[in-house]
């Protein structure tokens, strides 16, 4: 242990022990707080207890996972039970505080669950069934401390990892994350530590590891929760990568508009720094690291890995050719290795605990644990984090408690807008990128949609389009017009007005923007489609037909087409159908054999 | 009621030097011309044809390159915004939950046909592709406030209130 370290520890297990010897209110803030009225809640707190003239200690936390109990409040007090309250009031804070800050017992008529201790009547959380087979590695504090405070970080145990990563030589570190078998969260699932070696082997003075954080993906919100729950573990595996790979720079990238997840990264930033953990000297080693947040506009391609470099150096985010990889010209031209913030995230613990710990946990070749999204027709949405090897049934059934209102689970779309529609009898599929992989389906991000049997797999396939189509960058023209035709084909389905030969235009153009697309929004985009078509090839024959059997409303999307497919009257691809890549459909032949 | 929207006559030379500023004490270790513009649509809340000059200025790039970056982003103005924002989330759970009651009524109730301010640039509405509490869906936001469950009850109530204070 450095010294630093020690002294840095010494602080922190002070602060925490000074907390623990008050009541503590944590109130679950955040955006999927303030959603459900969690800051009205907070403010009940601070006014109660300042009314009451309590010494008691309020936080804001992050997202514990448990959406579907925020507001979500977790009160603690010395010597006496404590417990989590859900789908808090502001009318039952006077009543809270009351009985369980002020009189030290549990209010067991409205609580949820009650944490490391025994209520009469009440299941501990371990027991919510949301938990049961949870194992929390990237979010072990998620919820439990309040991310603006280093030594709550510390005190559980962070920058441990750090501090024996400093004391390691830089090649053992990188040799650490390989025997862990971590593989990316991004989507690709590439091996961590290999792609760590190809950064440190290379000389260059100047080298980034970039942190992506950008979400784009509608559906998925574990990158925002961990920003605004737990910024330093983020903080903490980029500074352990930047010293296992020899880099000079970090970069944490993030999507512009939430405010909540880029101020609590900012702090946390500005916090490492004022300790020692970030500059000249990280804990007194000869190891020097700087750390910036780089924000971009609304733009989905921003999180492909050569586009977001291009975002970084302030320019639109259009994907660059490889090679080079980024390992060899990335951001400025430098060496530069880009790691999801997921991936990121587990790399404290894996250096503080060892390869062999979270090479136990998992399947044979997917190791660790996956945290998925829930959300949709589910009756407990939220973010759980859960070994790999789990089947999708347990995550939505058990986990998520199914469908309400007694509906049956038709499908999930997993893997993004870019990703697929999961059928009802695939729910036995086993959570492992590559048995995934195999079966046509993309974990991605974790975004889990659950539809209940009242969906229209065409409208969730429009929708899916609508949002690809909108998002394309326009430098590759297969995805700039090929998005736009297949939108346009499946508008016609969901209007039961196809044409004959309509699911052969799709594929024509989807095989297309699989040839001719430089990254995976082109290469990927007919995805959704072809999955849909798999599951569900009846339903979408009799829709198109006009004959679907669940009705489709009317859908009004965004109103232009951006970057270049503007829709302005029919079709946006009639200009270039018949000179090259698209076939002349079969009115328009008429209407050029009549000229 | 015009067909123009009413400007609040912002001052030329003093959009100019509040972009300058927002350029020179922008939050960012590196600035470039993203950075710089999404400062000043923070400060203004939109990007007049001043502050593009400014940041070209600031940056060294050209005019041209700075529109080229400022429009491929859909998040930047280029006219002034309206006084209050909804947004309506249209993301895939949203959509199954319900978004396309919300968005619809929203734009029956503002007399819109698609995204877009009302005459008065009073109130505008935008599409959001995810607002980022989907398990709290159907979302709106509320100048800026997020807002889950909604109902279009809610919603319409919502708006009126901001049709009130407006």
């Amino acid at each position: 242990m450095t010294a630093a370290y020690e002294q840095l520890r010494a602080r922190a297990d002070a602060a925490w022990a000074a907390l623990n010897a008050k009541p503590w209110v944590r109130v679950g803030t955040g955006l999927m707080g303030e959603a459900v009225g969690a800051l009205d809640v907070l403010d009940a707190f601070r006014a109660e207890i300042a009314a009451k003239g309590l010494d008691a200690t309020v936080s804001e936390v992050g997202t514990s996972g448990l959406c579907y109990a925020e507001p979500l409040v977790d009160l603690q007090v010395p010597g006496g039970p404590r417990a989590l309250y859900a789908n808090v009031t502001p009318e039952q804070v006077a009543l809270l505080v009351e009985r369980h800050v002020a009189g030290g017992d549990a209010a067991s008529e409205l609580a949820l669950a009650s944490v490391d201790c025994d209520v009469p009547g009440v299941p501990r959380r371990e027991e919510l069934p949301m938990m049961r087979q949870q194992v929390r590695i990237a979010l072990r504090n998620a919820g439990e401390i309040d991310p603006g405070d280093l030594d709550q970080y510390v005190a559980r145990g962070g920058f441990a990892g750090l501090d024996k990563a400093l004391g390691m030589e830089r090649a053992e570190v990188v040799e650490e994350v390989k025997a862990s078998g971590l593989r990316g969260r991004g989507g690709a699932a590439f091996p961590t530590g290999v792609k760590w070696g190809f950064l440190a082997g290379n000389p260059s003075p100047v080298k980034y590891i970039l942190c992506n954080c950008e979400e784009g993906d509608p559906g998925a919100f574990n990158d925002k929760a961990i920003l605004e729950s737990d910024p330093f573990t983020l903080l903490e595996g980029c500074i352990i990568a930047g010293y296992a790979t020899g880099s000079s720079n970090g970069i944490v990238f993030i999507r512009h508009g939430h405010d909540a997840p880029i101020d609590r990264t900012r702090a946390a930033i500005d916090a490492c720094y004022a300790n020692g953990l970030l500059g000249q000297n990280i804990l007194g080693s000869d190891f020097s690291f700087d750390i910036e947040v780089s924000l971009v506009g609304e733009s989905y391609v921003a999180g492909e890995e050569t586009a977001l470099m291009e975002a970084i150096e302030g320019k639109r985010s259009m994907p660059r050719f490889r090679p080079p990889f980024p390992a060899a010209y990335g951001v400025w031209g430098k060496p530069s290795n880009i790691n999801n913030i997921k991936t990121i995230a587990y790399i404290p613990e894996i250096v503080r605990n060892g390869a062999e710990w979270f090479a136990s946990i998992g399947t044979e070749k997917s190791k660790g644990t996956a945290i998925a999204c829930l959300s949709g027709h589910i009756t407990y949405g939220g973010l759980v984090e859960v070994p790999f090897g789990l089947t999708m049934r347990e995550l939505v059934e058990e986990l998520g408690g199914g469908a309400p209102d007694g509906r049956r689970v038709k499908f999930l779309q997993t893997g993004g807008p870019l990703g697929g529609l999961l059928a009802g009898d695939q729910l036995d599929m086993v959570l492992d990128f590559d048995e995934m992989a195999g079966a046509g389906a993309m974990f991605g991000s974790g975004g889990l949609i659950v539809c209940n049997d009242e969906t229209s797999a065409v409208d969730m396939t429009r929708v899916l389009l609508a949002f690809d189509q909108l998002e394309s960058c326009g430098k590759c023209f297969p995805c700039r017009l090929g998005m736009s035709h297949i939108l346009e084909v499946l508008e016609r389905a969901c209007a039961g007005a196809s044409h004959p030969d309509d699911l052969a235009l799709m594929e024509r153009v989807g095989a297309n923007m699989r040839a001719g697309s430089l990254c995976g929004h082109g290469q990927l985009g007919y995805n959704p489609v072809s999955s849909a078509l798999r599951a569900f090839a009846e339903e979408f024959d009799a829709q198109m037909r006009g004959e679907g059997p669940i009705p489709i409303g009317r859908f009004v999307g965004p109103a232009h087409a951006r970057r270049g497919a503007q829709i302005e009257g029919d079709t946006p691809t009639a200009q270039v159908k018949g000179d090259f890549i698209y076939a002349i459909e079969p009115a328009q032949a008429e209407q050029a054999a009549a000229r | 009621m015009t067909d123009q929207p009413t400007t609040r006559a912002a001052d030329p030379q003093e959009l100019r030097s509040r972009a300058r500023r927002a350029v020179a004490e922008q939050p960012f270790r590196t600035h470039t011309v993203l950075s710089s513009l999404l400062s000043v649509q923070d400060e203004l809340g939109w990007l007049p044809p001043e502050a593009l000059a400014e940041v070209a200025g600031a940056l060294g790039a050209s005019e041209n390159d700075v529109w080229g970056v400022a429009s491929f982003y859909p998040n930047f103005r280029f006219s002034e915004p309206p006084e209050h924002v909804v947004e309506v989330c249209w993301g895939p759970t949203c959509h199954v939950l319900g978004a396309q009651a919300l968005l619809q009524g929203a734009l029956a109730q503002l007399g819109l046909e698609n995204e877009g301010a009302t005459p008065d640039n009073a109130i505008g509405l935008k599409l959001n592709t995810c607002l980022g509490v989907c398990p709290h869906g159907p979302a709106m936001s509320f100048d800026h406030a997020l807002a889950g469950h909604m109902t279009p009850d809610a919603s319409a109530g919502r708006i009126a209130a901001l049709r009130g204070g407006a």
